[in-house]
């Protein structure tokens, strides 16, 4: 493609966005510089290779794309609602469904939870940082580059528009040429490059790095969906950068992969990506688990009941999740035997799952509840989570499956486990571990109105979908003005109203409580009830995290801690602590692989070769840097342990 | 970030450090074993889709590939020699040993450019057919992790001239050693399920 007509053109909203984002972007970097703030932002955040600011830059581009996603969503939903206003041609409603679903999942889900897995799961386990903190960032530039280069195919280039499941033989190049599909293949590859990596290094963090006594089966469940996570992400991310290599060849190299010349076989493309796909699902719900777990033991105020086998159900979840991957094609007609032996693994999956709902009714009973914003998310997780299972298992019938496949019935199935689990999850994990963050929480009575606006919303939205699938509205779909779908359309249409309203009052919650909610004074935020070792350090955390990491030899170690007046910082105990310095290699390193697959995107190849050799550059500065950090002396310790502590 | 260190052992393991960064590439080589077993299989589903390329059987050849088999098998040897004179402390040992490792990598990177681009004489390339796209990106993946592997070695080869025998420098041999012998049992399956199979089908 020439250089000169890779700009969208033709669309009024696209004309529209491309405006808002020049003038956000200038207003940008006028902010930056009157209040003189590129320093700051180059020294304290895009070289750091702290966990917590890390952990605070995943979750803010996390919302952004909460965002982006949200928009694409609402536009979908008008278009639904009022098919005969034109609102959306064939192309762009095929264009905006894909970047939804591959936003949503890969640059919403993920990094929110890996996000929070970031700032907490150090903490958790009385560790100072990840076991590879420059790796650690690397991830998280290979993310953002990732990102930036997959949302801006909309104004440059053209969006891909074959599904977030990039189907081939549509999705190669003979069917879609030019570089919409390009996109999408370079921009899940740079930042799944950057999963791994935080699979790994979360991996060996969570087993090297746990304080003194702590065994496997102390650990915080939340830090226990991390560590079963990351076995999946390992396992899972390599098929799918497999998957995504062979159809860059294909597309951009001329192999025979998936194409129908050839000999090709375009059904490889299909379980090649489920037997990713499938466990990236699992992938973005235990997390939201281990989060649903802690906080509702700390406001339930009990142990969580059955924590072992809340471990083990975990860990079979984790095994199943890589054996049930044609359930998403049962209709492609594999045969009888073969759809029942993967009916079968699917429907077993309900097991363990619904173990562990019995697990969170059970601490739930009996206790004192306290009803905070975490909380109410929570609770509203459980009986809705519960719907998306059932029809869950409903789908994973093979011979109904013939009947709801592609109908808005798996739509809702799937929004039921990913929104009222994974969103649900985030939104009660950022609110719990907001204080932990930013030093204030957030105001509750406005989070509980983001809360019902949300949940409300939410199901107003997706419950009439269930029936619109089995009155056979089929998804992805841009007319549907059938007289019988129309009133539920509007209903559902409302209701993603209803979220987007939700998700701005939380947005508006985030500036609401910067300026007006009480600085923390404690660390121990929610009125004493943490019961775990993130609660035991002082708010906010010191970069080093703990002065002297507590020795843990049980469950909800901080309980005990509390009654015999121990904390994070014994005077007598104290020795200077090593940390890593900060270095601005990571985002030179992915900004230039960025560049390099921009090239790909565009088949310009000298860009892709300039890029990636200076990738390989960085790779050997990084082979010959000898920088292994610094010591911060016991003095600096004490005066920040004692101005925190208030002593 | 513990700072310790033990006073016995190997170098490479006496800080913990040094313990999880060859924790970490274990892993890491789980998930490349993840990566060839998805070649591997892709391998296998496309075998036979020869369309109207040449089939395996016509251009496979025992002669190289046994001696490429062979440069590969004897470069892990001497990388293991290599690894032994390292815990001995030689870094003339190491040094030496390594670069014989290379060399033999070397080696077999110039027969396997010699192969690829002798089949491709023939005929054969990786846009002919879904089999010899899947033969081309499956070997090609490997002879690139052996060339990222030489890349690699040259660089500590470096390293440990200038810095002698560190916990830091006997860390990255031990590793790349983990990631040459890796390469080779990869080898070996290619070999085996591509070539053998390939010349008896
Ligand atoms: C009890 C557990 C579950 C069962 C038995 C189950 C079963 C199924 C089945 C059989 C399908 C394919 C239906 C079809 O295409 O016709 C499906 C689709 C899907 N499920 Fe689930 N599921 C479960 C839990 C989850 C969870 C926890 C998530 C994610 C958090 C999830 C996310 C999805 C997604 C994203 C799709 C559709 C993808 C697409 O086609 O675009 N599911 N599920
Ligand atoms: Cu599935």
């Amino acid at each position: 493609m020439h250089i000169t007509d890779i700009l969208v053109t033709g669309e009024p909203i696209i004309y529209g966005a491309m405006v808002s984002m020049v003038l956000v972007g200038i207003a940008l970097l006028f902010l930056l510089t009157y209040f003189k703030k590129w320093g700051w932002l180059w020294r304290e955040w895009l070289t750091t290779v702290d966990h917590k600011k890390i952990g605070v830059m995943y979750i803010l581009s996390a919302l952004l794309m909460l965002f982006r996603g949200g928009v694409d969503a609402m536009m979908m939903r008008v278009q639904l609602a009022f098919p005969d206003l034109g609102f959306l041609n064939s192309q762009h409603y095929n264009e905006i469904f894909t970047t939804h679903g591959t936003i949503m999942i890969i640059f919403m889900a993920m990094p929110f939870l890996i996000g929070l897995m970031n700032i907490i799961v150090p903490l958790q386990i009385g560790a100072r940082d990840f076991a590879f903190p420059y790796l650690n960032a690397l991830s998280f530039w290979s993310f953002f580059f990732g990102m930036a280069l997959f949302n801006i195919s909309f104004v440059i280039g053209g969006a891909p528009d074959a599904g977030w499941t990039s189907y081939t033989p549509l999705s190669g190049a003979a069917m879609s040429p030019g570089p919409g599909q390009n996109f999408y293949l370079m921009g899940l590859q740079l930042s799944g490059i950057g999963t791994l990596a935080t699979g790994i290094n979360l991996m060996v963090t969570i087993l090297k790095m746990r304080a003194p006594g702590m065994k496997l089966f102390h650990m915080p469940i939340f830090t226990w969906s991390t560590l079963v996570t990351s076995f999946i992400i390992v396992f899972a991310f390599p098929i799918l950068t497999v998957a995504l290599a062979l159809l860059t060849l294909d597309r951009i190299f001329g192999s025979q992969f998936f194409t129908l010349t050839g000999e090709g076989m375009p059904m490889m493309w299909a379980n090649l990506f489920w037997m990713w796909g499938h466990p990236e699902v699992y992938i973005v719900i235990l997390p939201a688990f281990g989060i649903f777990s802690e906080v509702i033991a700390t406001f339930a105020k009990k142990r969580l009941f059955g924590y072992n086998v809340m471990v083990w159900s975990m860990i079979v979840i984790a095994l199943l999740s890589f054996l049930v991957w044609v359930h998403h094609f049962f209709t492609m007609g594999a045969g009888a035997f073969v759809n029942s032996i993967f009916s079968i693994s699917t429907m077993l999956i309900a097991v363990p799952t619904g173990v562990k709902i019995f697990n969170w009714l059970a601490t739930l009973y009996k206790s004192k509840i306290e009803f905070t914003v975490p909380m109410m998310w929570s609770l509203a997780f459980i009986p809705s989570f519960i719907l998306g299972g059932v029809t869950g298992v409903m789908l994973g019938m093979a011979a109904a499956d013939y009947q709801f496949h592609n109908s808005y019935f798996l739509i809702a199935h799937f929004h039921y486990v990913l929104i009222a689990g994974t969103v649900f999850a985030c939104f009660a994990g950022l609110t719990f571990w907001y204080p932990k963050m930013f030093g204030h929480k957030m105001n509750e009575r406005i989070g509980k109105w983001a809360f019902w606006l949300f949940f409300f919303g939410f199901h107003v939205c997706f419950f009439p979908q269930y029936f619109l699938g089995l009155d056979g509205m089929p998804r992805r779909l841009f007319i549907t003005n059938v007289a019988e779908w129309l009133p539920l359309n509007v209903i559902s249409t409302v209701g993603a109203f209803g979220m987007g309203l939700g998700f701005m009052v939380f947005v508006y919650n985030v500036y609401y409580s910067f300026r007006y909610s009480e600085r923390e004074t404690t660390g121990d935020s929610w009125n004493g009830n943490g019961r775990t070792l993130e609660w035991a350090t002082t708010t906010p955390v010191p970069y080093y995290n703990f002065a002297t990491v507590p020795y843990v030899d049980e469950i909800d170690p901080y309980l005990r801690m509390k009654e015999e007046g121990k904390t994070t910082y014994e005077e007598s105990e104290l020795k200077p602590i090593h940390m890593p310095s900060y270095t601005a290699q990571p985002i030179l390193f992915m900004a230039l692989l960025g560049l390099a697959s921009f090239g790909l995107v565009f088949e310009w190849m000298y860009v892709a070769i300039f890029g990636l050799i200076g990738g390989v550059i960085m790779m050997i500065v990084r082979s010959f840097d000898y920088d292994d950090g610094y010591y911060v002396p016991v003095d600096e310790i004490k005066r920040t342990e004692k101005k925190a502590r208030g002593l | 970030m513990a700072a310790e260190e033990l006073k016995t052992g190997p170098l490479e393991y006496r800080t913990q450090e040094g313990q999880m960064g060859i924790m970490g590439f274990w892993i890491f080589l789980g998930a490349e074993v993840v990566l060839f077993a998805t070649l591997f299989a892709t391998y296998a589903v496309l075998y036979g889709r020869t369309a109207d390329a040449p089939v395996p059987g016509e251009l496979f050849e025992p002669g190289i590939v046994l001696i490429m088999t062979f440069l590969l098998l004897t470069s892990s040897f001497t990388c293991g020699l290599a690894i032994h004179e390292m815990r001995r402390g030689s870094v003339k040992g190491l040094t030496i040993w390594m670069s014989i490792t290379l060399a033999l990598g070397l080696g077999f990177l110039g027969f396997e450019i010699y192969e690829f681009v002798h089949y491709a004489h023939l005929g054969a390339t990786m846009q002919s057919s879904a089999f010899w796209s899947a033969f081309f990106t499956l070997a090609g993946t490997h002879g690139l992790h052996v060339t990222l592997g030489i890349g690699w070695a040259i660089l500590l080869l470096i390293q440990i001239r200038k810095r002698g025998l560190t916990n830091v420098t006997s860390r990255k041999f031990f590793i790349i050693s983990l990631y040459w012998h890796f390469l080779d049992v990869i080898w070996i399956f290619i070999f085996t399920s591509v070539y053998l199979i390939g010349m008896v089908l």
